[in-house]
């Protein structure tokens, strides 16, 4: 279980002080199917990286399994359970698919195992294995391996930022599937998402909705999911500039 | 190879990859001298008269054989500088290894000063490694200065595998190559230095056949207080495609002046140079950081990564 206490995160924007995070309380229970949605730039990302340790909060703790984690570094955290899919993942010269399949994994993978977490992401193994990360690879191709190498790691807490990014509709249900599979695969794992995706939100245990750094409702999906269709959450107010 | 001893069995395999004497044919140096050589019923190897190498002379159509011609030094103070020439014949298919390491535990400096020269035949196909390696911890300098000159007729193909990862104090190394129609050249180098290191690398590709094509990629990390010169320059003198590419990775006080050229005497040239120097990006330690692997960790991998 992951708890956040209050947490704050301010960035300097041009000399002033911007408020990203406006003290989020929240409770993330184990052995669920979690999405966090809401309008862009309402600091879903940026919360996520804060639970990596990517961000330091300005503000407030994060309890993970009852240890204080908000002064662990990005390292310890991993150790400690929690993986982390990147929004946009990172190329690397050099490194092979297998080569980061098994840094995820920890050891010395077989190329058959590793082989099995690429077909769960719809890459023909084959053809990605020995290939390098780098940039022949397309988005969509580079947000598979990205959400491999998380499946790869044996964790209690796994958090994806918009894993549908890139993703093309026909490899869409198998997505979904994915996250099914990785939260029954092991008992007391949490999967938490960011996404717009109804289809993603419709599957869910629960649902956070953040706006303007804020947490504004969570909550069992079928409770939350009609209040967003039916509310401007996801609609950006654009006030009136007065003289 | 009984004469050898450990240091200089550990420097073979650094070098060579080899644990015991190669199949097929080779020529062993140890320490200024020969210590094992053997010729095949296609691939001759005779010790030249007039200074110190040898000549390996390649029948044509000898397919799927290798030469092995590693070189080990042990002995601190010894220099010497040493001419090798393969001739390689017509519609061949070989490997030739080379390469050189040196251990040096004394306080003089050690050196060699490898010239080889490639002669390759029409519709040959060569793939040459070459990599060097020094190790020992006497104040002695380790000091590799290699020369190759490769010479392709028409429809031959050239591999090259430079490596140079470990432990040698200088090196400056020069690379010529002329090509005729149809030839093709492939040079992958791998360069890392570290500590006072220096190494000076210059490659010059002249494409002089029509349809001629090379494409020479380097890739390089400098650590500590280490410094890189890299000049790659192709000369397109027909209708060719030239490609060069520096792509280095500066970490510590390491220093690196990346020099790519291209010259078309051509209409017809196509050539393209890339070049791109800078330390490991943030987010890349950061991803291996999120897979749990510590700071330092992440960067050996990375930079493994970038010279495998």
């Amino acid at each position: 279980m992951l708890e956040l206490k209050n947490i704050t995160f301010s960035a300097d924007d041009s000399g002033k002080t911007s408020d990203i995070i406006r003290g989020i309380s929240l409770m993330i229970p184990d052995d669920k199917f979690i999405v966090i949605t809401g309008p862009n730039g309402g600091g879903k990302s940026t919360l996520a990286k804060i639970i990596a340790g990517i961000i330091k909060p300005t503000d407030g703790r994060l309890i993970f399994n009852g240890t204080d984690i908000t002064d662990m570094s990005i390292t310890e955290r991993a150790r400690s359970g929690i993986g982390f899919a990147f929004q946009q993942p990172v190329r690397f010269k050099g490194l092979t698919v297998l080569d980061l399949l098994r840094i995820a994994a920890g050891k010395n993978l077989s190329v058959s195992d590793a082989c099995t977490y690429l077909s769960e992401v719809g890459l023909c193994a084959k053809d990605y294995i020995r290939r390098e990360v780098n940039a022949s690879l397309s988005g969509g191709e580079l947000k598979r391996i990205e959400i491999a190498t998380v499946m790869a790691r044996n964790v209690k807490l796994a958090v994806f930022d918009e894993p549908e990014a890139g993703i093309d509709l026909w490899s869409f249900n198998n997505l979904i599937r994915i996250f099914e599979n990785m939260r029954k695969a092991e008992q007391s794992r949490t999967v938490v998402v960011i996404s717009h995706q109804e289809r993603l939100l419709k599957i869910a245990d629960e649902i956070i909705v953040l706006s303007d750094g804020q947490l504004i409702k969570q909550g069992p999906a079928e409770d939350i999911l009609p209040e967003i269709m039916s509310s401007n959450y996801a609609q950006t107010i654009c006030p009136k500039i007065e003289d | 190879m009984l004469k050898m001893d450990a240091v200089q069995k550990q420097l073979l395999q650094e070098v060579a990859e080899l644990h015991d004497i190669p199949e097929g044919a080779y020529n062993l140096r140890a320490n200024g001298e020969s210590v094992g050589r053997n010729s095949t019923a296609n691939i001759e190897i005779i010790g030249k008269t007039d200074k110190s190498g040898i000549d390996i002379k390649i029948k044509d159509g000898t397919k799927n054989e290798s030469v092995h011609i590693p070189v080990v030094l042990s002995e601190s103070g010894l220099k010497e500088t040493v001419y090798n020439d393969f001739y390689v014949g017509e519609n061949c298919d070989v490997l030739i290894v080379a390469g050189c390491g040196i251990d040096n535990c004394g306080t003089q400096d050690s050196e060699h000063d490898g010239i080889h020269r490639f002669f390759v035949g029409k519709n040959s196909k060569v793939r040459y490694v070459e990599k060097h390696y020094g190790s020992g911890n006497g104040t002695g300098k380790r000091v590799l200065n290699p020369v190759t000159e490769v010479y392709q007729e028409e429809n031959s193909v050239v591999d090259m595998e430079m490596v140079q990862i470990k432990g040698v104090d200088n090196t400056d190394r020069k690379t010529i190559a002329e090509l005729k129609a149809g030839a093709k050249l492939n040079v992958r180098e791998r360069l890392m230095t570290h500590g006072e290191q220096q190494a000076f690398s210059t490659y010059s590709v002249s494409l002089n056949g029509d349809g001629s094509s090379a494409d020479v990629v380097s890739r390089s990390v400098a650590r500590d207080n280490s410094y890189q010169k890299l000049d790659l320059c192709v000369n397109g003198n027909a209708a060719c495609s030239g490609h060069t590419e520096c792509d280095s990775i500066i970490m510590d006080s390491g220093r690196i002046l990346a020099v790519p050229s291209l010259e078309a005497n051509s209409v017809d040239a196509a050539l393209v140079h890339e070049a791109a120097i800078g330390k490991i990006a943030g987010e890349q330690l950061i991803k291996l950081m999120t897979l749990g692997l510590t700071e330092a960790e992440a960067e050996e991998q990375i930079i493994n990564g970038f010279l495998k």
